[in-house]
């Protein structure tokens, strides 16, 4: 039954296949805790996926290009330490412009390394991740730092406050997931970045500069990063070293979830989306079953696994490898 | 004809795809002995059919025979159990593994402990590549030979295995005529061997030399079969697309513009030097040579993929720099290149965006990328075209080969260019397709378009080209015009002998 909807569908289906085990999640765990389902857990959980959910659109972008970006976690770090030290000695309306400029620096070495010097994006991003947590701690020279008026600052909007009811994070996550989207689907540059992504030769051979698409995707990701830190320093309104760390893998787990192809050329804005609500859903859920929080590695890992499965096997038509 | 058991037998085969009936009630056969040429259009279903024989699809409905029993295959190693081996057009050799080791890849006869037993390996490799009258023993890295001799690693693999029928998907496509002759000889032993082959190729003159009856598609669906002997060309042609073709070819002088492009002492080492013609508006120039000779880098060059050592490149008689593709597609050139798959399509995408890839960042409304100016652009180009797709959601890769190289050709037009140049426009084509192909590029042609074809077939050259050059090692060794040519002066003006040098 099920092989023979995959075989009708086509990739089509495999979303919809994570969609109805997201459904099925959410079945199962509001039946086995009476939490789950209420308004109060919704909107935590939703609030805290906004950090992982604001990294995964940039990564989505990189990720459709035909690039990976595993230095969003240290990134991460950089500039969250960074806009909360300068937050108390130049004032938050420096600081954030200031924090904002040098993480798409960052991000602009990635993309001048990837996309004009052509290197291999796990390299060259597996090294920004450990340069980038040496540089923090350079820094900081080990130090956390933190804000010491926590009261009295508008700072506190970002990670504390709300619009219009609605959790600050929550309203940057679905507003720039909102741009981003519509950059993807219905801009030229989106349109270049899957091109890019499926078949850069055939892109260069139609006239894009294949280089420049790529580093774009990278000062993306890096502004996504910039933007996840101001909601994470204003929440702690303090920073530890190395608090992005793991945070890579967590957001590549998120867009992989939402059906993004690691071999570029496609996948979608709103398909992460969907991923990073899965994800947060998933471990949310198995805290109020009472489970100790590591296993949620075990089971991201494991759904993570079977949605590639699925998606996989949505493409070739059957379930097993078809070449013995 | 006394009925011998069919090698193979298909009944009935019908597979379906979403939306597409891709194979309906097709019959085939191949006897032992026999050469049978499957036929057909792009999208007629031959693909499809020789992934069904070679067992990568699971048909719908209907019977496949081998040796007259029942058999489902349902993976290629099955079908290679059953003796049925499929000589891959697209080659699936591990480039960086040694002849012998791609010939008994996954089998390699093993010693104990596991060691592989190279001794017995590479002569019996070399066994089999020498009844293939190889050169190049087993041991040559397959990366170091050239197309025609990993080909010929790719048939080697074949005879490993006691195999019934061989299937051939379109072989010839990147040989000489001597290597072809060479793979002819091979078909015709195996055939004495009493193996079964089925040969798909788009070329009639092969067809005609080689099989012994030939079977037609056409939109999915089995059109007839055909005794070589007691048909024509004309006849299976007609069967093919229902309709006969005019080949012949309308050598009217052409009403020539301006000179367009002008190119002065090109050089681009180490792949050619000292290239100067003239291409004027209205006409459409051939470059012949052989594979090597650099016309695709010529070609690359003028569109910006590649930096000259020197010499000048005019257009509209106004020196340009062309540095880039943007660069070039902004001076009015553009080019249809040799790999359709890899340098012209975007394989992950619909055909509309594929078409208006170069030019998407023009058609908006606003920052928006207007889709209502794409589907018109995409409209008019398939109307034109004569593009055959449900619809411009379709994935391009689907398409067959004939409509993906006019999606890539539709998407040049529609740019507007002053010159177009079109590197093997019709690799790899149908001949229905292909003489559609023929025919645009002299209406284009006739609308003012200036036309370069590049192209390792002869036939093809002499029909389109209004002047034909031909290049040998990196140089132009003769100018022709359509009336002077003969194919005895173009043969030897491509392979270096005569009296013509550099021009």
């Amino acid at each position: 039954m099920l092989l023979t909807r995959l075989k009708a569908g086509g990739p089509a289906i495999a979303r919809q296949g994570i969609l109805v085990a997201f459904l099925l999640f959410m079945v199962a765990f509001s039946l086995m805790s009476d939490r789950f389902l209420s308004a109060d857990n919704f909107m935590s959980v939703f609030r805290q996926s906004a950090i992982i959910g604001v990294m995964a659109l940039g990564v989505t972008i990189v990720v459709i290009g035909g690039n990976l970006d595993l230095s969003v976690g240290s990134m991460l770090s950089f500039a969250t330490v960074l806009v909360v030290d300068l937050h108390d000695k130049i004032g938050p309306e420096l600081a954030i412009p200031v924090m904002i400029l040098a993480t798409l620096c960052l991000g602009a070495i990635n993309g001048a390394l990837i996309g004009f010097l052509r290197l291999n994006s796990l390299i060259v991003t597996l090294g920004m991740l450990s340069a980038i947590q040496g540089l923090v701690l350079i820094y900081s020279g080990g130090q956390n730092v933190d804000i010491v008026d926590q009261q009295g600052t508008w700072f506190s909007i970002f990670g504390r406050g709300a619009i219009m009811g609605i959790a600050t994070p929550i309203v940057m996550f679905l507003g720039l997931a909102l741009l981003f989207h519509v950059i993807m689907s219905s801009m030229p540059f989106g349109r270049k970045v899957y091109a890019v992504g499926g078949n850069p030769t055939a892109s260069v051979f139609s006239g894009i500069s294949r280089s420049r698409v790529v580093f774009t995707t990278y000062l993306i990701s890096a502004l996504c990063v910039s933007m996840a830190a101001i909601i994470l320093g204003s929440r702690v309104m303090g920073s530890q070293n190395n608090v992005g760390q793991g945070y890579e893998l967590q957001v590549l787990a998120a867009v992989i979830l939402g059906g993004t192809s690691l071999m570029g050329g496609s996948g979608s804005i709103s398909r992460t989306v969907l991923g990073v609500l899965m994800l947060a859903f998933i471990q949310n859920g198995l805290i109020l079953m009472g489970q100790p929080y590591y296993m949620q590695w075990l089971v991201t890992w494991a759904i993570i696994i079977i949605a590639v499965w699925l998606d996989v096997a949505a493409k070739r038509g059957r379930l097993l490898s078809p070449i013995a | 004809m006394t009925r011998k058991e069919p090698a193979l037998r298909l009944q009935q085969i019908v597979k379906t795809f979403p939306g597409v009936r891709a194979l309906d009630g097709v019959d085939f056969e191949v006897l032992p002995g026999e050469v049978h040429a499957l036929l057909g259009e792009n999208g007629a279903g031959k693909s499809t059919l020789m992934k069904v024989l070679a067992g990568m699809y699971q048909p719908n409905e209907g019977q496949i025979y081998i040796a007259g029993e029942e058999v489902t295959m349902t993976t290629p190693l099955d079908a290679k159990n059953q003796g049925v081996v499929l000589i891959h057009q697209e080659l699936s050799l591990v480039p960086e593994m040694t002849a012998a080791e791609n010939i008994y890849l996954g089998e390699l006869p093993r010693k104990s402990f596991g060691r592989v037993d190279w001794k017995t390996l590479h002569a019996r490799c070399d066994e089999i590549l020498s009844r293939l009258k190889c050169r190049f023993s087993s041991d040559t890295v397959v990366a170091g030979l050239s197309i025609a001799n990993q080909q010929m690693v790719e048939i080697a693999r074949a005879l490993t295995v006691d195999a019934r029928v061989v299937i051939f998907d379109e072989p010839t496509a990147s040989l000489t005529d001597a290597e072809k002759v060479v793979l002819f000889d091979i078909i015709n032993d195996l055939k004495a061997q009493g193996v079964g082959i089925v040969y798909i190729s788009h070329r009639m003159d092969e067809i005609f030399t080689l099989s012994d009856r030939i079977t037609v598609l056409r939109d999915g669906s089995y059109r007839g079969t055909l005794v070589t002997a007691e048909t024509d060309e004309d006849e299976v042609t007609r069967l093919m697309i229902g309709r006969s073709l005019d080949l012949s070819r309308n050598i009217k002088t052409p009403e020539l513009g301006d000179v367009v492009l002008e190119v002065r002492g090109l050089s681009c080492a180490p792949s050619f030097s000292d290239v100067s013609f003239a291409l004027r508006a209205g006409e459409v120039v051939g470059f012949y040579g052989l594979v090597g000779a650099g016309r695709t880098e010529l070609a690359e060059t003028l569109f910006g993929l590649r930096r000259p050592d020197g010499g000048t490149i005019l257009i509209d008689g106004a020196e340009v720099a062309t540095t880039s593709p943007q660069d070039a597609i902004a001076r009015g050139i553009s080019l249809v290149p040799e790999n359709r798959k890899e340098q012209g399509l975007v394989l992950t995408m619909n055909c509309r965006d594929n078409m208006t890839l170069p030019q998407v960042g023009d058609l908006t409304a606003g920052p928006f990328v207007s889709s209502g100016a794409e589907i018109a652009i995409f409209d008019q180009y398939r109307d034109r075209l004569a593009i055959k797709t449900p619809s411009w959601r379709q994935l391009v890769g689907y398409l067959s080969g004939g409509n993906q190289q006019k999606i890539v050709i539709g998407k040049w037009l529609s740019m507007q260019p002053r010159v177009l140049i079109v590197d093997e426009p019709t690799r790899g084509i149908d001949v229905g397709s292909k003489a559609e192909i023929h025919n645009l590029l002299r209406e284009l042609a006739a609308q003012g378009y200036a036309v370069i074809v590049i192209s390792s077939e002869m036939p093809e050259v002499l029909h389109v080209s209004d002047r034909i050059i031909a290049m040998y090692h990196g140089k132009i060794t003769r100018e022709f015009s359509a009336a002077e040519v003969s194919e005895d002066a173009l043969v030897q003006a491509i392979s270096g002998l005569g009296n013509g040098t550099a021009a």
